[in-house]
């Protein structure tokens, strides 16, 4: 009996082994892009007054604005992150370092998206001290001090997660780490295009996050080399 | 294979469920000196002291807590304020007891001091049975405190630097009274409002009293608010200069409070003002 179940077990073990290693991966060279758009009218940006840092101010020729909503020409939306939620296996985390800017007390990119466990560079480019800090839920939360001219701090997060980044000396800095379980995300452009490459073939869920309207989701079905446009529409309120 | 080695094989399969819950076992306990605290007895104290305010999740939603400013803590995020620990770690049950033991001064939270060791124990073990993280992360490794460095006016004047370069004043304000620049817009991770700690209220900080726990609080920062870890920016030593700068603006008479109220009658003039026109971080 008891022999019976250890064959049992080992045949099993082996199928799972057999049916992992067999069938050959397909060539992962399918693409999906597409263009984020909004319907509606979205709010108004506001300038940033930056009197109280005055070293910031006077890099800015015109006042910055708050970068919650950015669009561009025919409806397009900014700062859209486009990834495959479901459907892809995650790979390891990519050597390439994620790299988040503090210029003219602002975020530069605003919103930086990257891998689980991938290497996070944060740098002080200005003349003051920046606290960063990363208001986590799922991962920990830190919060660091960064005076000028020191160190770059690196860092990484372990598990997926939209994290909401903000210093407290400068409260008009906000921005986002978007920490994501796949190598397949793209994030959109003043154009608000986006492209995912080098998909293996296969059935996915592609998915649209704007910092202030939500995300959307889209199902996807990609042949081996196929290139298949997808694209999405916020509904944009003005406020 | 033979009988025993079977044996064997399946003894270790059986043990695999055990092995694993191990971690959630030790996250029901905790350990202070040579007490141990359990998680059950602590809930039937958490029941009694804490409900109130912490609620009956541990997530801060207690029937006192909307009256309450600042908030009472979330456990269920298992970010702490007082740590020995780096930012971003979980702390140790030792800071988690002094906390209880302590209070926290300019909040609703009292000293509970009149529970037993024993108690106290048992409800930092129930504290962390709210947040899953205990279960999975280890709290951090301490930060090295070195031996205090002797308290003189060089090491006052270059903390005083240090306050300056390092920008504190933006919060806590020129001389300490904690209205600076960016003080008026902070608010903390759930996006409450909160004011800098006023150095001229009393002797106390949120975590702690003595010159130690002044050092830990600025190279760890207090999680969950806007205060930040010094940690990577200031040197150990330099750190001790700075906590001597920091007694000068506390309404004490302190060694360190002498020493500056000398120098100051004797060079005042030399003194440059705190603040956006002294240089450094502009």
């Amino acid at each position: 009996m008891k022999r019976n179940l250890l064959l049992l077990l080992a045949t099993l073990v082996l199928l799972v082994g057999v049916t992992n290693a067999g069938s050959p991966a397909p060539p992962a060279t399918a693409t999906v892009s597409g263009k984020v758009t909004y319907t509606g009218t979205p709010p108004k940006m506001k300038p940033i007054d930056m009197a109280k840092e005055p070293s910031c101010a006077k890099q800015h020729a015109t006042p910055v604005t708050t970068e919650n909503v950015m669009t561009g020409p025919e409806n397009a939306l900014e700062f859209v992150v486009v990834y495959i939620s479901a459907g892809d296996t995650p790979g390891a985390a990519p050597t390439e370092v994620a790299r988040y800017d503090q210029k003219g007390c602002q975020y530069i990119p605003h919103v930086l998206p990257m891998q689980v466990g991938q290497v996070l560079q944060i740098f002080n480019d200005d003349q003051t001290s920046h606290n960063i800090h990363p208001l986590a839920k799922v991962n920990p939360e830190w919060n660091k001090s960064q005076p000028a001219g020191s160190a770059p701090i690196d860092t990484k997060y372990d598990k997926p997660e939209f994290i909401p980044v903000k210093c407290n000396i400068h409260p008009w800095m906000h921005g986002y780490f978007v920490v994501l379980n796949t190598a397949h995300y793209s994030i959109t452009g003043q154009d608000g295009s986006f492209s995912l490459k080098g998909l293996p073939p296969g059935k996915y869920t592609l998915t649209a996050w704007q910092e202030q309207y939500g995300t959307q989701t889209q199902e996807v079905t990609l042949a081996a080399g196929e290139t298949k446009a997808v694209n999405f529409a916020f509904k944009a309120l003005p406020y | 294979m033979t009988q025993k080695q079977m044996l064997v094989r399946l003894a270790l399969i059986a043990a695999i469920p055990f092995l694993a819950g191990l971690p959630s076992a030790f996250a029901q306990e905790s350990h202070v000196g040579n007490l141990t605290g359990h998680a059950n007895e602590g809930k039937q104290l958490y029941r009694r002291y804490c409900i109130g305010c912490h609620g009956p999740e541990g997530d801060s939603n207690g029937e006192n807590a909307p009256w309450i400013d600042p908030k009472p803590r979330d456990f269920t995020a298992a970010t702490f304020k007082c740590r020995s620990t780096p930012t971003g770690t979980l702390p140790t049950d030792q800071d988690l007891y002094n906390a209880v033991q302590r209070g926290f001064v300019t909040t609703n939270m009292p000293s509970w001091n009149p529970l037993t060791p024993q108690q106290r124990v048992d409800l930092v073990a129930y504290v962390k049975t709210f947040s899953p993280r205990w279960k999975t992360e280890k709290p951090g490794t301490p930060i090295n405190i070195p031996a205090e460095t002797p308290v003189t006016i060089e090491s006052i004047l270059h903390g005083r630097e240090l306050f300056q370069k390092m920008e504190c004043w933006k919060c806590h304000g020129p001389s300490g009274h904690g209205d600076g620049p960016s003080a008026a817009t902070l608010t903390d991770s759930k996006d409450n409002p909160i004011r800098p700690y006023n150095f001229s209220t009393g002797s106390r900080f949120k975590c702690g009293e003595t010159n130690q726990d002044l050092y830990r609080i600025f190279m760890t920062g207090l999680d969950g608010t806007p205060m930040p870890s010094f940690a990577d920016v200031i040197k150990p030593n330099d750190a001790w200069d700075l906590v001597h700068f920091l007694r000068t603006l506390q309404t004490l008479r302190t060694q360190e409070a002498t020493l500056w109220k000398n120098y100051q009658a004797a060079h005042g003039a030399e003194i440059k003002p705190i603040g956006p026109d002294a240089g450094g971080g502009q």
